[in-house]
C-alpha cells in the first residue's frame, strides 16, 4: 500500500465519504474509486470502476476478475452515527459504550448545564435544540437517534424531525404510558400512526435494565440488531420476479 | 468497519515514526471464519500488531510473512485452512479457510 493511498483512506474517513481501494493481487497496483471519480493504476478500466461503484452500494468487499487479473475491492464506508438527544446521566454511559462499538457519537441538548464537554470527554457535544442541530448535520441512513430527556418540549421536536429523516433507528426513552401520550402529541403535528411505528419505545431490548449502564446496553443491543438486520437484507440476493 | 480506521491510523503513526510497516487483509473466506472479508492487521518491523485477520489462530504466521514483506517489498497471497495443500503448519480451529493478502506500506 502506498503512503498516498493510506492518506487518502484516512481523509475519506474523516470526511465521512465512502471509498473503495482496488488492489491488483499480482503486483499490488492500487486504484482508488470514489462515487464521482477514480484515481490510480486502473482508473481508466471501466469494468473495475463499475464493479467498485457497485461495491460502494452494497458495502461488501470482494475479489473480482478483471481480464486475467484478480483484483481485491476493499470497501471503506463511513461508520454509523449515533445522535443522543439529552445530555443526561444515561447519555454519559451510552456515549462511551457506543464509541466502543465504533459509532460516531454526538450528544445534543440545548441546556447549558447538561451539554458540557466535561460531562462527555471525547464526544461531540452540540448545545442546540435537536431539530436545529439535525438540520445542520443531516440525518442519513447510517444514523441512529435516541431521545433521553423525558421532556416533551425537548424530545418531541427531535422525534418529529428524526421521523422525517432517513435515520435507520429512532428510539425514545419512556414508559408505555409516556410513549402513548407522545404518540398523541405527535399526531397533532401530523405524524401518522404509520410514521410513529418507526419509533422504538419503550426504547431498548427487554433485558430488565435498571441502571444507566444497563439501559445503555439494552439500547445499544437493539441498535446493533436493527442495523445488522438492515445490512443483511441489503446484502441478500434479490428474489427473481 | 471503523476498526479499519484504527489499523490505518496506527499504520500511519508507525510510518511517521520511520518504521517499516506491512498490512495484511482478509480477501476471501470459505465456511466459518472468524473475521470478515476486508478485515486488516497492521504489523511494524518489530512485530507489533494492530487489528486482526482471525481470532488469533493465524496471526503468528501472518506476522512472520509481514516481516518478510517489509524486508523484500514483495506482496504475498497466503492461504490458511485445514485442507490447505500448501501444508501450512497453522490451521483454523473452526475449520474455515481464509486467504490473506500481505503487502508493505510505503
Amino acid at each position: 500500500m502506498q503512503a498516498s493511498t493510506l492518506a487518502a483512506l484516512q481523509a475519506a474517513r474523516t470526511a465521512r465519504k465512502p471509498i473503495v481501494l482496488a488492489t491488483r493481487l499480482g503486483d499490488a497496483a492500487e486504484t482508488l474509486v470514489y462515487p464521482d471519480k477514480a484515481e490510480g493504476a486502473q482508473a481508466g478500466d471501466a469494468t473495475l470502476v463499475a464493479a467498485a461503484r457497485r461495491a460502494l452500494g452494497t458495502g461488501k468487499s470482494e475479489t473480482i476478475d478483471v481480464g486475467a487479473d484478480k483484483v481485491f475491492l476493499n470497501v471503506y464506508v463511513p461508520p454509523p452515527r449515533l445522535v443522543i438527544v439529552g445530555a443526561v446521566h444515561i447519555a454519559q454511559t451510552l456515549a462511551p459504550m457506543a464509541t466502543m462499538l465504533e459509532f460516531d457519537v454526538t450528544v445534543v441538548d440545548p441546556r447549558g448545564a447538561w451539554a458540557t464537554a466535561a460531562r462527555f470527554p471525547g464526544v461531540k457535544v452540540i448545545k442546540e435544540w435537536a431539530d436545529e442541530a439535525f438540520q445542520e448535520m443531516g440525518l442519513d441512513v447510517s444514523t441512529a437517534v435516541v431521545t433521553l430527556t423525558h421532556d416533551p418540549k425537548l424530545d418531541d421536536p427531535a422525534l418529529e424531525s428524526a421521523l422525517k429523516s432517513d435515520a435507520f433507528y429512532i428510539g425514545a426513552l419512556g414508559s408505555r404510558k409516556t410513549h402513548a401520550k407522545r404518540k398523541e402529541r405527535l399526531a397533532a403535528v401530523g405524524i401518522t400512526d404509520e410514521m410513529f411505528a418507526r419509533v422504538h419505545g419503550p426504547v431498548g431490548l427487554n433485558i430488565g435494565a435498571k441502571s444507566p449502564a444497563e439501559i445503555a446496553v439494552s439500547i445499544l443491543g437493539q441498535i446493533v440488531e436493527v442495523r445488522a438486520r438492515r445490512l443483511e437484507s441489503l446484502a441478500a440476493p434479490k428474489v427473481a420476479a | 468497519m471503523s476498526d479499519a480506521l484504527e489499523v490505518l491510523n496506527q499504520v500511519g503513526k508507525w510510518k511517521e515514526a520511520g518504521k517499516g510497516v506491512a498490512v495484511a487483509t482478509v480477501i476471501t473466506t470459505w465456511g466459518s471464519s472468524p473475521r470478515p472479508v476486508g478485515s486488516q492487521l497492521g504489523v511494524d518491523d518489530s512485530g507489533a500488531m494492530v487489528g486482526s485477520v482471525s481470532g488469533g489462530c493465524i496471526e503468528g504466521a501472518v506476522v512472520k510473512e509481514a516481516l518478510d514483506a517489509i524486508k523484500d517489498g514483495k506482496p504475498r497471497l497466503l492461504d490458511f485452512g485445514v485442507t490447505d495443500e500448501q501444508a501450512w503448519d497453522v490451521g483454523l480451529a473452526c475449520g474455515g479457510k481464509v486467504q490473506v493478502f500481505v503487502e508493505k506500506v510505503g
